[in-house]
């Protein structure tokens, strides 16, 4: 009985091991008859060359932990913008889809049929390749709502410059705080005396007026840089000032956004359809009004039937930032296992830590998901 | 007649509330296709703000007027509750209306009206819409990559034989239904990989030996979702199996596995296959590139699949194990008997949606240089002769994939109906 537990233990340990040893050993002999030595040294050194667009200061002089840590911003600002606007999209398709009105329901579900059922490559080439190759020359591109610039080098828009930023900042920090006390001390109130504030008008009231207050008394100002026009040679142009948005992060977001938002909406769906009538009925029949039945009744229920599935389609978008190398934009994938590869040579590292921060960003993810859901789960007594 | 109160419709006076509604929705309609299509702004006395909405007001006040409830007319009250329950509805369905004005038109010129289809050149485009004749020649490289035009009915055969093999399940008679499971899992795979090795690949029995470069389009990504699938459905067997025993070691050998495929994206899985692969095996070593890939493709799916199956194993009531254990059976017999025949059935709808991902993800392969149709049309739109149509090449692309892809999660979604009703 003992030898039956043990064995298929002992045996999978060996076989993995096995695997283990052989690939190690091999490596070691590859690497030996190449002359390259393991180790994660090569970081230090300079990375010599350039990168088209960074969050944080970069050039060719920097060495390359510098530009891996470029490549992984890079990666986390699309996720992160794509993550927000695929949330807004699909919570706004789902709601749609359940809509009683025949147009929009209709259209909600030929957008969901339409977008996640093509491959999401095909997608960013298309937007890519296609779409925004349509656009104009900097030099013909006309004025967007009085201050940005739509071209085929990407959009410019204007860029705030601030004075005293910190102090914003610090306050507006202050300001979340302090709105996180008035509502545990609101919800205490209702639970105590039954006595109910405007929490979300005071909440909103808050955020916007203390860090206002610093405009008049913290010496806080806010000026706009905007993009104008700038010859480089005869027939070549671009904008200087303000933000440039390269025509590769839009074509990323868009796609990324516009496919995610599919599987979003579906869950979004699922949530809602989710919850029986009875409920609905039932709070209503308590004299709830509408919005409070979906306040209070209906999304904390559908709530939990939508964050699991929706977590993993945030897990995917992550992971399918990693498709903007195909075209050119600067993310992890292309920066560091891209062309910091071809430079160093180094393909064991380098896939290694590539693989390992992937891995990371995605553990994070679904812990900080999984925390989120057991907050809202129910919690039985 | 009663006074008419044009806040509130009713149905005394429904004929002048029908005219008036009618009307204003036409004049709304007809504001914006002027706006749009003939540059005449009929509304441009108003201020520059308001005129920009005015074909939305126009239609939200026509809906409002139409909106009689109990009217007696079928198709009006039937729209009424359909499009028209409230002002904030009407708006939405107005500007849905609106929108499809503005771009089914442009749409169907570029597709048809304006488009060119005959002709083998470029000159022969002429239309300011699509220019079809750029597929037409490219059609060929599109399907089959690289493979020689005289030897493609090579791959044509075998697909044909595979989906003859694959329909013949269906008709097997009904004793012999027990080894269906055998014969899917273990002769297809078997009879795929000869007739891929012998016809595709070819090189013997007379047949002219095309390298694995030279294939692509549409009908590599089919042979890398394929085989991909029949490879990763036993390894995520054996994993699913895994996570769920009781052995620790196994236990989380297994977890480790499923769980370090999962959080990685599959680019990563390809470069490893292309750079760090070949170090980890012994020096002159040569795996085939389409191989190599198969196989990362493999392994990341299997991980997948692996817990698509583990879905099945748990949707399955414990009496099943405590009765097979009651009859005496062991592990293996408890599982290969009772418990995987039924999970199996289950998760049928689940693996089509593995495999649904899986064609979705090939186009993907571009990064060790294999081009299938996606790649296939970067290689195409960069070709002197055939420069900026690339517009064309990624529409069609999309339809093609939109069909399978869509046919296929149709077909699964009946699957899962079908499971649904049985159990």
């Amino acid at each position: 009985m003992k030898l039956k537990k043990i064995l298929p233990q002992v045996l999978t340990l060996l076989f993995i091991v096995l695997i283990f040893g052989f690939f190690t050993m091999n490596a070691q002999e590859n690497m030996d008859t190449r002359g390259i030595e393991f180790g994660f040294g090569f970081l230090k050194q300079e990375a010599s060359f350039d990168i088209q667009f960074s969050l944080i200061d970069y050039d060719g002089s920097k060495s390359y932990a510098r530009a891996y840590l470029v490549g992984l911003l890079n990666t986390l600002l699309v996720s992160v913008i794509g993550i927000v606007l695929c949330t807004i999209l699909g919570v706004i398709i789902g709601v749609a889809r359940l809509s009683p009105n025949y147009l929009i329901n209709r259209t909600a579900s030929v957008y969901i049929e339409f977008f996640r059922n093509i491959p999401l490559l095909l997608q960013i080439f298309f937007w890519y390749f296609a779409a925004l190759r349509a656009l104009p020359m900097p030099e013909d591109a006309p004025l967007l709502l009085g201050t940005s610039f739509m071209t085929i080098k990407g959009l410019f828009t204007p860029a705030p410059v601030w004075n005293n930023f910190d102090v914003f900042l610090i306050t507006l920090i202050i300001s979340l705080i302090i709105i996180f006390f008035f509502n545990k001390y609101a919800k205490k109130k209702q639970e105590e005396a039954g006595i109910q504030y405007p929490k979300f008008l005071i909440s909103i009231g808050i955020f916007i007026l203390v860090p206002a207050l610093t405009f008049i008394f913290g010496g806080v100002d806010l000026t706009w840089s905007f993009p104008e026009l700038k010859q480089l040679a005869k027939t070549s142009y671009t904008y200087e000032g303000g933000v440039g948005i390269p025509p590769e992060l839009i074509a990323l977001t868009l796609a990324l956004t516009l496919y995610t938002a599919t599987f979003i909406a579906e869950n979004v769906r699922a949530g809602i359809q989710g919850i029986g009538k009875g409920q609905k009925e039932a709070a209503a029949s308590i004299g709830l009004t509408t919005v409070q039945v979906l306040k209070l009744v209906i999304m904390p229920q559908a709530l939990r039937i939508i964050i699991p599935p929706t977590t993993n389609q945030y897990l995917n978008l992550t992971k399918n930032s990693s498709l903007a190398a195909a075209i050119a934009y600067p993310d992890l994938v292309l920066v560091f296992a891209g062309t910091a590869m071809m430079q160093t040579g180094r393909a064991i590292e380098i896939v290694a830590i590539t693989m390992a921060t992937y891995l990371t960003i995605s553990l994070s993810i679904s812990l900080f998901m999984n925390w989120y859901n057991k907050s809202i789960a129910i919690k039985e007594k | 007649m009663s006074k008419v109160n044009l806040l509130k419709p009713n149905k005394e006076n429904i004929n002048l509330f029908l005219g008036l509604g009618v009307s204003f929705f036409i004049l709304g309609i007809l504001d914006f296709y002027l706006n749009n299509f003939y540059d005449k702004n009929i509304t441009s006395f108003l201020p520059g703000f308001i005129s920009y909405f005015t074909p939305l007001i126009f239609g939200m006040i026509g809906l409002h007027f139409v909106r009689i409830e109990f009217s007696g007319i079928k198709q009006l009250d039937k729209l009424n509750k359909n499009i028209n329950t409230s002002n904030f509805n009407a708006a939405l369905s107005f500007s849905i209306i609106l929108l499809l004005i503005f771009s089914i038109p442009p749409l169907l010129n570029w597709f048809i009206f304006d488009a060119n289809i005959a002709g083998d050149t470029k000159e022969a485009c002429t239309g300011g819409g699509a220019c079809w004749v750029y597929i037409k020649v490219w059609f060929n490289r599109f399907m089959y990559g690289m493979y020689p035009n005289a030897e493609q009915w090579r791959v044509n055969a075998t697909f044909i034989i595979v989906f003859i093999f694959m329909g013949l399940g269906y008709f097997f008679p009904l004793r012999f239904k027990k080894y269906l499971t055998l014969y899917y899992v273990i002769f297809l795979p078997v009879i795929s990989f000869l007739l891929i090795y012998y016809l595709i690949s070819g090189g013997e029995f007379g047949l002219e030996w095309v390298e694995t470069g030279a294939w692509g389009g549409l009908s590599l990504t089919f042979i890398v979702a394929f085989f991909s699938l029949i490879f990763c459905f036993p390894i995520g067997m054996m994993l699913a199996l895994g996570r769920r025993s009781d052995l620790p070691v196994v236990k989380y050998s297994s977890l480790t596995f499923i769980e370090f495929w999962r959080g990685v994206p599959l680019i990563t899985v390809l470069f490893m296959s292309a750079v760090m692969f070949p170090m980890f095996l012994p020096d002159g070593t040569y795996v085939d590139k389409l191989i190599r890939v198969i196989a990362a493709i493999v392994l990341f799916e299997a991980a997948y699949t692996a817990e698509v199956i583990r879905g099945g194993l748990q949707a399955l009531p414990r009496g099943q194990y405590d009765a097979a254990k009651s009859l005496g059976m062991g592990y293996w017999r408890l599982h290969l008997l009772v418990i995987l025949p039924q999970a199996l059935k289950l998760v049928i709808p689940g693996i089509a949606n593995t495999f649904l991902a899986l064609v979705k993800d090939t186009p993907l392969i571009f990064v060790v240089g294999l081009l299938e149709l996606a790649g296939m049309l970067g290689l195409a739109k960069t070709n002197p002769k055939w420069l900026g149509f690339s517009m064309e090449g990624y529409v069609f692309a999309g339809i093609i994939f939109w069909i399978i892809c869509y046919s296929m999660s149709k077909y699964s979604y009946n699957l899962e109906l079908k499971y649904k009703t049985d159990r």
